[in-house]
């Protein structure tokens, strides 16, 4: 590992532990699928509109280079590429590689996972015109160094999507007590509550790191309907920023 | 990593969709699909020269609002218009053969709902015709006549079946619309629950003196309904649930005898009837899957749920599945996920099973307690009908229902 790696060993390891299960709708990653839908609506919606891509046209993204980090079993690395982007899958667990290289290749769909890390894409100068930073940012030891590195792999005028999760009362009580351990959706310890972030620190972090946020939106989680959605004003547990790299 | 050479033998698929079944959902859904931008092969177990024929054999179908709309939506409305019977009322009464209608009765107009009219009326040979002319010229639609699947397989990249002539076919996702009798969803494991009514529908045209006015008749009489639909011109097609027993006896009836014995049921507001067409008969069932989906597989129209033709629903709730799959797989495709995935037809199986397993059980109870003569049961549902048509509020719900246009309707079906 390089010198300047900012991503925390124990984290790691956890994720080593869930790797094989990716790609079980519903298995360990249900939530993950779960919340999928309104990652891709966002995600799409955001580089169609950045790039002036029609959606409802086959392969809109063709042409496009995208970088998912914290790939993990290639949920969000996979419909980037079916929309016709060329997709790197990059995750510093090691062994979710394989795991996701298996599964494009079943799948019949050509995309470059690599086990490595935003810093040493960064320093070999890889450039990109989306990159996909979907909750990667509370893992990490030093989020600030961590968004340097995302700003300096976009090329100008490309786009940034980040989501993470809020810091309160209450995302204490879904993301950890809930999630965790009442749902039992995610191992005990996968979150640890004082690396959250709220939007305004996080969008003074990606400003500092040389980016213009220009959105951001809550993922909500509906228990009655049992289902996820974005919403405008509710970013008080999961949400989501897009930020562009000044042309 | 480098990838073992064993992953790279998987070919790349050669349709989005494979459809099973060349009635009237499998096309409707092939032309839905490839407007959409996904390439299809259709598969029908008939061969193409009767799927063609020309003359008038009798059958048709009451295509509610919504329905007409998805037509117009896949671009073959156009072409059958001019053939199709406007339905601007609608009238129910509970009959009695020999005794005529009872006073009590239901009267919906499509002047009391914005969008007009309620429905129409198309006959099978102008449906079946539009839908071939229209996939022909597709460049997106394989149309395989007369070969039959004899095996379907699934894996992570998609499904691949075989036909009778040992010919394979691999497709992202797998969809049956081959009937009650879904042998698509046999393979599939798919099991189905049902009954029978002891009822058979006979179904038929005939040419009648006057003018039907656009105005369909439902008797509710005590072996089964009586439903008399308007075609154009001076002709009604004419759907008679019997008992099986008396079904049998009319279909074997000569055409004179036959008439005989449609004529106190039918009474002679239409002046003197004759035959036009041939005669069908349609066992009555309620048959339905008990999952609309499995891996890499989707079924619409009576493969999933097969309901009384009581209200005429049976066509317009498989439309209503085409619209709704073709809605999700275009939204599926635009997030960029995978068409065949079981999230993807969740979320098919979850818009359509609520409203057709509501469908089949509200035509169940329609049927049981309108095929009777218990004295108790007529006046209820007398006082029952009179209390609707003398309710705006209800008799607008209901003619709104019959339209198709409630409920959350699919983008092919919003007009």
């Amino acid at each position: 590992m390089s010198a300047t790696n900012t991503v925390d060993p124990g984290e790691i390891a956890k994720f080593e532990a869930m790797a094989a299960e990716w790609w079980d709708l519903k298995g360990k990653f249900k939530p993950l699928h779960m919340m999928n839908p309104v990652r891709l609506d966002y995600i799409t919606s955001q580089i169609a509109a950045e790039f002036g891509r029609d959606l409802d046209q086959p392969e809109p993204f063709k042409g496009l280079r995208i970088l998912d980090i914290g790939c993990g079993g290639g949920l969000l690395c996979e419909p980037m590429a079916r929309l016709g982007a060329t997709v790197v899958g990059a995750d510093a667990a090691e062994r979710n590689i394989p795991v996701a290289k298996i599964h494009a290749e079943q799948s019949g769909l050509e995309i470059d996972y690599r086990h490595t890390t935003a810093e040493a894409m960064a320093e070999a100068g890889e450039q990109f015109d989306a990159v996909l930073n979907m909750e990667v940012v509370e893992h990490v030891a030093d989020p600030q160094g961590y968004l340097t590195a995302c700003q300096q792999l976009m090329k100008p005028g490309a786009i940034h999507i980040c989501s993470t999760i809020n810091r309160n009362p209450k995302s204490f009580a879904m993301a950890i007590v809930g999630a965790e351990y009442v749902m039992r959706w995610l191992p005990k310890g996968t979150h640890e509550w004082n690396k959250f972030i709220t939007p305004d620190e996080l969008f003074g972090l990606i400003e500092k790191a040389g980016m213009t946020p220009v959105d951001r939106k809550g993922f909500v989680f509906n228990f009655a309907k049992f289902t996820w959605s974005i919403s405008d004003r509710d970013l008080s547990v999961n949400y989501v920023t897009a930020a562009t790299k000044p042309a | 990593m480098d990838n073992p050479a064993w992953l790279r033998i998987l070919p790349s698929m050669e349709n989005d969709l494979i459809i099973v079944g060349g009635g009237l959902n499998g096309p409707a859904l092939a032309l839905a699909a490839a407007q959409a931008g996904f390439s299809v092969t259709i598969i029908d177990s008939l061969p193409l020269d009767t799927r063609k024929r020309v003359d008038f054999d009798g059958r048709s179908y009451a295509l509610a609002h919504a329905s007409m709309r998805l037509l117009r939506g896949i671009g073959i409305w156009d072409g059958i218009a001019k053939n199709a019977q406007p339905m601007l009322e609608i009238k129910v009464t509970d009959g009695r053969a020999g005794e005529g209608p009872s006073p009590w009765m239901m009267h919906f107009d499509h002047a009391e709902i914005e969008e007009e009219p309620m429905g129409y009326l198309v006959e099978d040979r102008h449906l079946r015709r539009a839908f071939l002319d229209a996939m022909a010229e597709s460049h997106k639609i394989t149309h395989l006549s007369g070969e039959t699947v004899v095996a379907q397989t699934h894996n992570t990249a998609g499904v691949t079946v075989t036909l009778a002539s040992g010919a394979q076919i691999t497709g992202r996702l797998l969809v049956g619309c081959d009937g009650r009798k879904s042998g698509t969803a046999e393979r599939a494991g798919i099991k189905r629950t049902g009954w029978g009514y002891g009822q058979t529908a006979v179904v038929c045209a005939v040419s009648h003196e006057r003018p039907h006015d656009g105005i369909a008749h439902q008797f509710f009489m005590p072996s089964g309904p009586l439903a008399i639909l308007p075609l154009t011109k001076n002709r009604s097609s004419i759907v008679w649930s019997e008992t099986d027993a008396r079904a049998a006896a009319l279909i074997a009836m000569n055409d004179d005898d036959f008439l005989e014995a449609l004529r106190p049921a039918f009474g002679s507001f239409l002046g003197q009837i004759s035959l036009t067409g041939a005669r069908f008969s349609y066992p009555l069932g309620l048959t339905l899957a008990n999952s609309f989906i499995a891996d890499r597989l989707a079924l619409v129209g009576d493969a999933a749920h097969g309901v009384h033709p009581i209200a005429g629903q049976g066509l317009n709730a498989g439309l209503r599945d085409v619209a709704a799959l073709a809605h999700v797989l275009e939204e599926s495709r635009g997030r960029g996920e995978d068409i065949g995935s079981a999230q993807t037809l969740a979320r098919y199986q979850e818009w359509r099973r609520f409203d057709t397993t509501t469908l089949a059980l509200a035509t169940d109870t329609f049927n049981r307690l309108f095929s009777n003569d218990n004295p108790l049961l007529r006046a209820a549902r007398d006082v029952g009908m009179g209390m609707v048509n003398a309710a705006p509020g209800l008799r607008r719900g209901f003619i709104r229902r019959a339209a198709g246009l409630t409920g959350d309707l699919p983008r092919l079906m919003q007009g």
